[in-house]
């Protein structure tokens, strides 16, 4: 890495002793100018970054271990200093804290199997000698620049009891209907399809170009082998081009997981009392993430809600890595 | 029956057939029809949205609903519109300068430690940085920026994933022998950042530019916690005002999400091709 960087040369070739007089004391200027540029500059290139990680990066994320083993109530500050592991084993015995991580795994396993199938689809029509082929990649990421804000509000309305676009759709499909509307707000499975819908909605096809760069760089000869072989683009699709984008398949999986277990915006907003953070009226899709919103700032006890993001962090690292081991298994086995 | 080719391509150099363009096709409409009909509500009167079989064609109350948007009084949304142009313009541009140039300390110029501090920014990529949102509101509360867009600008100012990429982008296209050449003309290594690497990596910036404002426009459970209940909203947090209360007026709500996204559909219409090469880039490289 470093054999190819440029060797600087001094600014002047001649040491600045063998000079005299005035010119001296100018040329030591130059030259210390050019030990601190040479020596110090690389380091307050990249100080901001580290700075500023510190601080709001990796300061809170240890502090916030302080903070989950305290008494830490907005409304309250007269209460004892520490709490030891008080915010934990109340954790372990919370029912709401149990219901969101049911959720939030529901919403996620409904969310990430299908957006990364139809991902695989979606890159595979991409993956053609296409007419205006930029125009189609850019189309496909429309929800991606959507704010979810903004999309959510709309998905909400599509999913309204009475009036909803879905329960027409599915209605014409013989499913549901004007006599028998489904309603998607009032159990867990149905609100789970819905929010995992925006979720799907949103990320299809950001991740179908993650596997089209993978795709597009698969050697050609390959398929030219396996084609003379006999086999045909399905075949092709699941014997090469699956296994050889593996790795980003696994990358997808993680960045998916690191995300769908964080879901905050979708559940929040699909509540049309959005303000309470509680996730329908009985916690039916109440996530993780906004459980710990409503702990922090509804009820305004921080420290219960740190001890939250501890839970939540080390069940990341954990789904994370099974994950990581479970797609590694599946994509790369049938090689 | 047909005769197999002996000569098979790759994928990427068939033509595409009808069968795959109808179903991109399909595709198309799955994306854009939310987009199309928060336009159509955001247009309509209020009857317009319990229709059935749904209303799809525009209507001609734009202008009617976007003049009560802006005239709800707790809402700011003229205010939260500005507050976000100002938040993500001033993250974006400190996020290229910033990162490219920590990207160029880490790609071209030699110092004590320089691997070990860069697997350290790759690694922080892997943090999901919400987990430590709690305590970043307590930080922010003593430095007294809850509720400023301070607290919303500062900690984006510089990404890991920024001066990962642009590490990554000059490390492939700012040639050493110009660099060396500079250095013997006696030029600094930030005149070498200006003169040399800057006009290199002007792709890159679109690239990197985009990508993060779009993500800083976008975001919306930071700016919730910290900026909620203030008068300086986001627009994002605006949005999600318009539709609370007991009775949502979804017209309203939609011609207000219409506006925050209009922003982002240009962005898209105009630097779509970069957009799409750095997401295809990046999959690529990670």
């Amino acid at each position: 890495m470093s054999s190819t960087r440029a060797a600087p040369a001094p600014p002047s070739r001649r040491p600045a002793r063998e000079r005299g007089g005035a010119d001296d004391t100018r040329l030591t200027w130059r030259n210390r100018l050019y030990r601190f540029d040479m020596r110090y500059m690389p380091y307050l290139m990249i100080a901001p970054f580290f700075l500023l990680f510190i601080v709001f990066g990796l300061f809170p994320l240890l502090f916030n271990a302080v903070v989950s083993l305290r008494n830490y109530r907005l409304d309250d500050p007269t209460l004892p200093y520490w709490a030891g592991f008080e915010n934990f084993s109340r954790l372990v015995a919370d029912e709401d804290f149990w219901n969101a991580l049911y959720n939030t795994f529901g919403i996620f396993l409904l969310s990430t199997l299908p957006q990364l199938l139809l991902a695989l689809m979606v890159a595979s029509l991409l993956n053609r000698k296409l007419r205006a082929q930029t125009w189609w990649r850019v189309g496909v990421l429309l929800p991606y620049v959507t704010p979810i804000v903004a999309s959510t509000m709309v998905f909400s309305v599509f999913f309204s009891r009475d009036f909803g676009m879905a329960n027409w759709a599915l209605g014409l499909l013989g499913i549901g209907g004007a006599d028998d509307p489904i309603d998607w707000r009032a159990d867990k499975l149905h609100a789970w399809i819905a929010i995992a819908t925006m979720v799907n909605w949103k990320w299809i096809g950001y991740n179908a170009l993650l596997y089209l760069a993978a795709m597009q760089s698969i050697p050609r000869d390959v398929y030219e082998a396996s084609a003379i072989d006999g086999a045909g683009q399905w075949k092709q699709l699941w014997r090469i081009t699956v296994p050889m984008i593996q790795p980003v398949v696994v990358f997808t999986v993680i960045l998916s997981t690191i995300g769908g277990l964080q879901l905050f915006t979708e559940p929040m907003l699909f509540d049309p009392n959005a303000q309470a953070a509680t996730g329908g009226p009985n916690g039916e899709w109440q996530t993780i993430a906004q459980l710990i919103y409503k702990v922090g700032w509804k009820d305004l006890n921080l420290g219960y809600a740190a001890a939250m993001s501890w839970a939540l962090f080390l069940i990341i690292l954990v789904v994370a890595g099974l994950n990581y081991l479970l797609t590694n298994r599946l994509s790369g086995g049938r090689r | 029956m047909t005769t197999r080719r002996v000569v098979a391509r790759a994928p990427q150099d068939t033509p595409a057939g009808l069968w795959t363009y109808l179903l991109l096709a399909v595709s198309m409409l799955f994306a854009a029809f939310p987009l199309y009909w928060m336009f159509v509500i955001a247009t309509s009167n209020d009857e317009a949205l319990a229709k059935l079989p749904p209303a799809i064609v525009p209507g001609e109350k734009f202008l009617t609903n976007v003049d009560e948007v802006f005239s709800l009084q707790d809402v700011y949304f003229a205010a939260s519109l500005v507050n976000s142009v100002i938040v993500s313009t001033v993250v974006t541009a400190s996020v290229l300068f910033f990162c490219s140039l920590a990207g160029f300390a880490f790609a071209k110029l030699r110092f004590k430690g320089s691997n070990a501090l860069m697997l350290f920014v790759v690694l922080t990529l892997t943090v999901p940085n919400q987990l430590g949102i709690v305590a970043l509101y307590i930080v922010m509360g003593k430095l007294g920026w809850n509720g400023t867009l301070l607290a919303v600008i500062a900690p984006g100012l510089v990404t890991a994933f920024g001066v990962f990429y642009m590490r990554q982008f000059i490390v492939n296209t700012v040639p050493d022998e110009l660099i060396e050449s500079a250095r013997v003309d006696g030029a600094t290594t930030m005149r070498v950042y200006a003169t040399i690497v800057l006009p290199a990596i002007r792709p890159a910036l679109a690239v990197l530019g985009l990508l993060t404002f779009v993500a800083t426009w976008n975001d919306f459970q930071w700016p919730l916690i910290t900026l909620s209940g203030t008068d300086f909203p986001t627009s994002m947090v605006a949005v999600s005002d318009l539709a609370s209360g007991n009775y949502v007026i979804y017209r309203r709500v939609l011609a207000g999400a219409f506006i925050a996204t209009v922003p982002l559909l240009l962005m898209l219409f105009v630097g779509g091709r970069q957009i799409v090469r750095g997401i295809m880039e990046g999959a690529v490289k990670s």
